[in-house]
């Protein structure tokens, strides 16, 4: 053995001594030495093959094989799109109240439609649906426009009082400030309150109930339940866009309340609008 | 003190290897080994062709790691991902196991059982077959290079190579279907992934067993360092009995031999020892106590006529009996002591755990995570809903259907998210995914509380078993 030669010729020390500890200067194993100037030749390689040294603020050297992990990620992305380019067909093809009946569609549809949910569509409706004030939750029972598939289908698409899309879903509340006195809404507001089993008073809301006949049973119908062919939401119910508190009502009436959502046909691919409708209507509100 | 380079030659800043060309021997050990040659071999390369019947939709394999679908099948026992804990155990068993087998006979693991030392002595074997033993072979590597040598070499590491690929063909084997494996590897169809490790564990096999050698258990394998704490002085060991082999010189008749001890200097130990170490130094790092200098000074000290065992297993208790002549202590007393019996304790005990972890668990599992974003939700009428994640596991061979239901009971209503009923039904062999809504009705106990602790079970109509996790219902909470 190498190491025992060594032993055997009182081997030479670094000259370092730490409490009489000496340190020995034996040889290192060839293989290793080997090895270490392999690694060496391999770094120089890599560097000729593979981006490496900076050049500018802008890149690297390219390298002779031309690799860059932003054009390895296209490529992935090119795959993906072509091994799934069929089921992606299909879902653009099949009516959208059928994708759910379809397994393969329907994975495919909650898979993508979950990551265009998060692009796109979470930072009004919330990371899990469940909206803000102002912007509708998604994953309740309660829809403005209609929770069906193709209900929601048609929303993504083409947006609510979105003006550059025709058929963009449009009702336009007045601003009952310029129509009622402050007294008159305050009426309104109390009756609002009295039919969705809120606090109320009993003289202002019965005052109030005739108002809400006159006035606003057009869209929300005689009973407050809303009508969805304008958007009107149900005011007798648990859930609220805005605030039931008698000072948000109060600020709705008077100045109405015109929430705006894009039309997403255009912007997403009609297979992600699709992809996205599916996902929704999966979230537990789904009619 | 300053470095005295004057009185030494320079020493060489990086050092060759030294060839280690191990003689040819017969005896005891050497048996022993052989036989466990034989037999750990034998288990690597057949353990994959053995079959096992698991009935339909399940592979017929004894022993299968089956990576893509993230099972782990072992003759009639199946693990799944999360059951890992059990192979943890079996780790854990490994090494105790090791640490037993230390404590009482040193390291029996590198001198008998180790992949390198077996491969190894394979490798050895080969070279002798062709090149013929350590004589012929040190001249061989000596001699310049003829035709002659060419052939031998050419001839030694083509056998070598085929050893590699049939070493790295049986480890795919593991991962997949053997047969139909086989089958694709020869028709140049299987994965390229198999073909990868087919050749890196050739390569592997070629370069550790051929050329490597005794430099992975000096350099490269960080055991022989641990294993050094687990012995003791009732360790059995290799060792060399100087009092009775020194004076060590050639007993020629001229030559007064009483006064020279048993060893005869004929270096038969030195020239079998495949770590190329002189074992009567004393105890050294690089033995690997194989015992193979055993059987060679117990043959030369047969032909002398000399008892045997100059060279022996011996402890270091031992050495001060048998230096003032007494008998060493019995064998069963170096190993059965307190150190090795704690050691053996634990490991039975970590054995009967994951036993009985592995009758215990049931072949149905149902594991539930709230959904928590957001925590809860109002619907229209006040009710409050909660969204639960559910995986049903249904590890039997057949579909199953799982009735799914809440306790307390009475307290909600249940949906499953694209199911009419409240039964799902799981494929066989898979784990099932599926949404559950439970609905607290308004101003319930559970809608106003803020946390009510509920069990969800999961009842399997195919067989009555059932099973349970328990998660929370969130609700409205204090303020509302």
């Amino acid at each position: 053995m190498s190491d025992k030669k060594m032993n055997d010729q009182d081997p030479n020390t670094t000259g370092h001594s730490w409490d009489g500890i000496e340190e020995f200067d034996n040889p290192l194993p060839r293989w290793w030495l080997w090895t270490f100037y392999a690694s060496i030749l391999f770094a120089i390689v890599w560097t000729i093959l593979y981006p490496a040294w900076p050049i500018s603020t802008k890149g690297a050297t390219p390298g002779l094989l031309g690799y860059s992990s932003r054009a390895a990620v296209a490529a992935d992305i090119e795959r993906y799109k072509k091994a799934n380019a069929a089921v992606d067909k299909k879902l653009t093809t099949v009516p959208v109240d059928q994708i759910e009946k379809d397994p393969e569609l329907l994975n495919y549809a909650l898979n993508g439609g979950a990551a265009v949910f998060r692009t796109w569509c979470a930072q009004c409706h919330g990371a899990g649906a469940s909206g803000a004030k102002g912007y509708p939750n998604l994953i309740d029972d309660d829809w403005l426009w209609g929770g069906t598939i193709d209900d929601i289908y048609t929303t993504v698409s083409h947006g609510i009082r979105y003006a550059s899309d025709e058929d963009t879903r449009d009702s336009q509340m007045p601003v009952f400030g310029e129509i009622l006195e402050p007294a008159e809404i305050q009426q309104l507001v109390q009756y609002v309150r009295s039919i969705s089993g809120q606090e109320h008073n009993a003289a202002a809301a019965a005052a109030g109930k005739t108002l809400f006949a006159d006035n606003c049973a057009a869209c929300h119908g005689e009973d407050g339940k809303g009508g969805r062919e304008f958007g009107a939401p149900n005011l007798t119910d648990q859930i609220w866009l805005y605030g039931g508190d008698v000072a948000t009502l109060t600020e709705t009436i008077t100045n109405s309340r015109h929430g705006v959502m894009p039309a997403w046909a255009g912007r997403l691919t009609e297979s992600q609008i699709r992809q996205v409708a599916v996902w929704v209507h999966q979230q537990g509100g789904g009619e | 003190m300053s470095s005295t380079g004057q009185e030494h030659e320079a020493p060489q800043l990086y050092a060759p290897r030294e060839p280690i060309f191990p003689r040819r021997v017969h005896g005891f050990y050497r048996n022993l080994k052989w036989a466990i040659m034989v037999v750990t071999l034998g288990i690597y390369y057949l353990t994959p062709w053995i079959r096992w019947d698991r009935g339909p939709n399940l592979p017929d394999q004894a022993v299968l790691v089956d990576l893509a679908n993230r099972r782990f099948f072992f003759f009639w026992i199946e693990i799944w991902p999360q059951e890992f804990y059990l192979v943890a155990g079996l780790l854990i068993m490994a090494g105790l196991g090791l640490f037993l087998f230390t404590s009482a006979l040193g390291r029996v693991w590198c001198g008998y059982a180790c992949p390198q030392t077996v491969w190894t002595d394979l490798f050895i074997l080969v070279e002798r077959w062709i090149e013929g033993d350590r004589n012929a072979r040190l001249r061989l590597h000596r001699a310049k290079w003829d035709l002659r040598k060419l052939r031998l070499r050419l001839t030694k590491w083509i056998v070598w190579l085929l050893i590699g690929l049939a070493t790295g063909g049986a480890w795919v084997f593991y991962f997949a279907d053997a047969p139909t494996l086989a089958k694709q590897l020869v028709e140049g169809q299987a994965p390229l992934i198999a073909y990868a490790f087919i050749a890196s564990l050739t390569f592997t096999t070629f370069l550790f067993g051929g050329f490597a050698r005794e430099q992975i258990c000096i350099y490269m394998c960080p055991w022989p360092r641990i294993q050094a704490a687990m012995m003791d002085e009732d360790t059995l060991t290799v060792a060399y009995k100087p009092w009775r082999g020194e004076p060590r010189g050639k007993h020629r008749k001229s030559a007064d031999a009483d006064k020279l001890g048993d060893c005869i200097d004929c270096m038969a130990c030195v020239n079998v020892c495949p770590m190329g170490i002189d074992i009567r130094d004393g105890q050294q790092m690089e033995c690997i106590t194989c015992a193979l200098c055993i059987d060679a000074c117990d043959t030369m000290m047969a032909k002398i006529g000399k008892p045997r065992g100059l060279i022996d297993y011996m402890a270091l208790t031992d050495e001060e009996l048998e230096r003032e002549g007494k008998p060493p202590k019995p064998i069963w007393k170096h190993i059965f002591r307190v150190r090795t019996m704690v050691y053996t304790v634990l490991w039975t005990g970590i054995g009967a755990l994951i036993v009985f972890a592995l009758f215990m668990r049931s072949d149905i599992d149902l594991n539930v995570s709230p959904l928590r974003n957001p925590v809860y939700v109002t619907l229209s009428d006040g009710s409050i809903r909660n969204t639960y994640k559910l995986r049903i596991r249904n590890m039997t061979n057949g579909a199953h259907p799982f009735e799914i239901s809440v306790t307390p009971k009475g307290m909600f209503k249940l949906k499953l998210q694209g199911v009419e009923s409240t039964t799902v039904t799981v494929p066989a062999d898979e784990t099932g995914t599926h949404k559950l809504f439970i609905i607290a009705p308004p101003d319930s106990p559970a809608a106003k509380a803020e946390l009510t602790e509920i069990r969800i079970w999961a009842e399997d109509k195919a067989t009555d078993k059932r099973t349970f996790a328990e998660t929370v219902f969130t609700g409205k909470g204090r303020g509302n």
